[in-house]
């Protein structure tokens, strides 16, 4: 069975249809490329998945489980729309590190607030913290940055920040990882340390979901691209054929675009 | 005759003293209230505060003072404030926090607007509470942004005082002005002047002090 079910997703903005029905399945450890033209939805798309929207239809599911489902008309508390979004990450175009503490503090936050609430966290407390602190180290040396720990967002570059992200989004276990134009921010030289560390998760079969400019990145990555544009997807399949032979004409006209 | 002066402006001061230290205790508070009382998405709570942080920032302190202290007496026909020195300070403490909180109500609310809406959504995202985030995300970065502008605040506070003088709070220029009166000497008004120079730069190197601890992160 899929792990994440996206059915029908619709949003919309003072009567401004955004998404206007988008369904997509993905399995465990497939990394999906998400492409298109700019305000044709992809990005409310990952806001919707990640609950800073609220859908006005559809379904979200994962894992058979479901947390969103427009039918029911009982609405989520903000509690259940904590719980969901813990199935999920979300890494930024403009990394939101938060800038008071160091990149180690920047991935340790929310698991510590998470043990708070574990029943066995008064008699554990400090057990709990060292596995934490332990863990953030290793995903900080996983994106490179074993040396970079007690560094402050400032003094880091636009790279750095957003592998930090990455470590951040990876602490709580997330089912599945979203990244929103994650290289968008950068300089050029600096996006290739970004999309490798991609490229690493991609390897170790991480499920994801990317939405990117980077059409080399998107063929050599994906086990599918969706080309979303106007508010649905008007393209999907294997990288070969969306990038290289797109069924579609206006697939086709937005690729031509990066040709030059 | 420096003795008897030095101590009248001693005593002056620790009213001004007085004054200043209430009003911070009171308006930095209430100040968060007003600020989210006005920032408030129902507009029915919106607008009044607006409308009140209008009027008070609209018109000289010293007007919000003699209308505080001889309004009720004047208009409702009863004195809340009592007679003899302790009605006029609390009166005056009472205009003081209130005109105070105003101001900074709208320090702490271009602070709070100011914080980026991803640090927001990136603790959404990483599962924190409303609360978590306004305590562990948003509250020290919107201090690091309001440092400078209440300091600015907190020093016009200090000369503010001297306007309590206005419905007779015996506050240091009052009492160095009767030197005037009583004596024809001028220069204790002067000397005065050193108090507030000595109290407001010994609060320009606190609040310097605040700024350097925080500048270990940028915003």
């Amino acid at each position: 069975m899929a792990l994440l079910q996206v059915q029908e997703l619709r949003k919309s903005f003072d009567g401004l249809q955004v998404l206007k029905g988008v369904s997509f399945e993905m399995n465990q450890g497939e990394t999906v490329s998400i492409i298109g033209p700019s305000g044709g939805g992809k990005t409310t798309l990952l806001r919707c998945l990640n609950f800073l929207e609220i859908p006005s239809g559809g379904r979200i599911a994962v894992g058979g489980e479901t947390l969103f489902d427009a039918e029911n008309r009982r609405g989520l508390t903000e509690k259940e729309i904590r719980q969901n979004r813990l199935h999920f990450g979300l890494v930024f175009q403009s990394f939101n590190l938060f800038p008071q503490y160091t990149a180690l503090g920047n991935v340790s936050l929310a698991p510590r607030l998470r043990a708070k609430e574990r029943p066995d966290y008064k008699a554990r407390h400090k057990e709990l913290g060292e596995e934490i602190e332990a863990r953030s180290v290793d995903l900080l040396k996983r994106v490179g940055l074993g040396d970079k720990l007690n560094y402050y967002p400032h003094q880091l570059s636009g790279g750095q920040q957003q592998r930090v992200a990455i470590a951040r989004a990876l602490a709580l276990t997330p089912d599945v990882l979203f990244f929103d134009e994650p290289t968008s921010a950068l300089d050029p030289e600096l996006t290739g340390e970004v999309l490798n560390v991609i490229r690493q998760l991609a390897a170790a079969k991480m499920t994801m979901v990317v939405v990117t400019h980077e059409m080399s990145f998107a063929a050599a990555v994906s086990d599918k691209v969706l080309f979303i544009d106007g508010g649905v997807i008007a393209e999907e399949g294997p990288p070969e054929q969306v990038l290289r032979n797109p069924l579609e004409e206006r697939t086709r006209q937005f690729l031509r675009g990066y040709e030059k | 005759m420096f003795q008897t002066v030095l101590l009248s402006l001693t005593e002056g001061f620790g009213k001004t003293l007085e004054i200043f230290v209430l009003t911070l205790l009171g308006a930095v508070p209430l100040g968060l209230l007003i600020a989210f009382g006005s920032m408030s998405r129902f507009r029915i709570l919106g607008w009044p505060v607006k409308l009140v942080i209008w009027i008070v920032r609209g018109t000289p302190l010293m007007l919000q003072l003699l209308i505080i202290y001889y309004g009720p007496g004047l208009i409702l026909g009863n004195n809340w404030w009592g007679s003899g020195a302790s009605g006029r300070f609390t009166a005056a403490i009472i205009a003081f926090i209130f005109n105070y909180a105003c101001y900074f109500s709208e320090i702490y609310r271009g602070g709070i607007e100011g914080v980026p809406r991803g640090q927001r959504e990136a603790g959404q995202v990483l599962g924190m509470t409303n609360t978590q985030i306004f305590f562990r995300v948003t509250l020290l970065q919107v201090v690091k942004r309001i440092i400078p502008p209440m300091g600015n605040e907190v020093i016009t506070l200090v000369k503010d005082t001297s306007l309590a003088r206005v419905i007779s709070v015996y506050e240091i220029i009052w009492n160095g002005q009767a030197f005037i009166k009583s004596q024809g000497l001028i220069w204790p008004l002067f000397f005065t002047g050193l108090f507030y120079l000595l109290f407001s730069g010994a609060l320009t190197l606190l609040l310097g002090w605040v700024e350097k601890k925080l500048d270990y992160f940028k915003v």
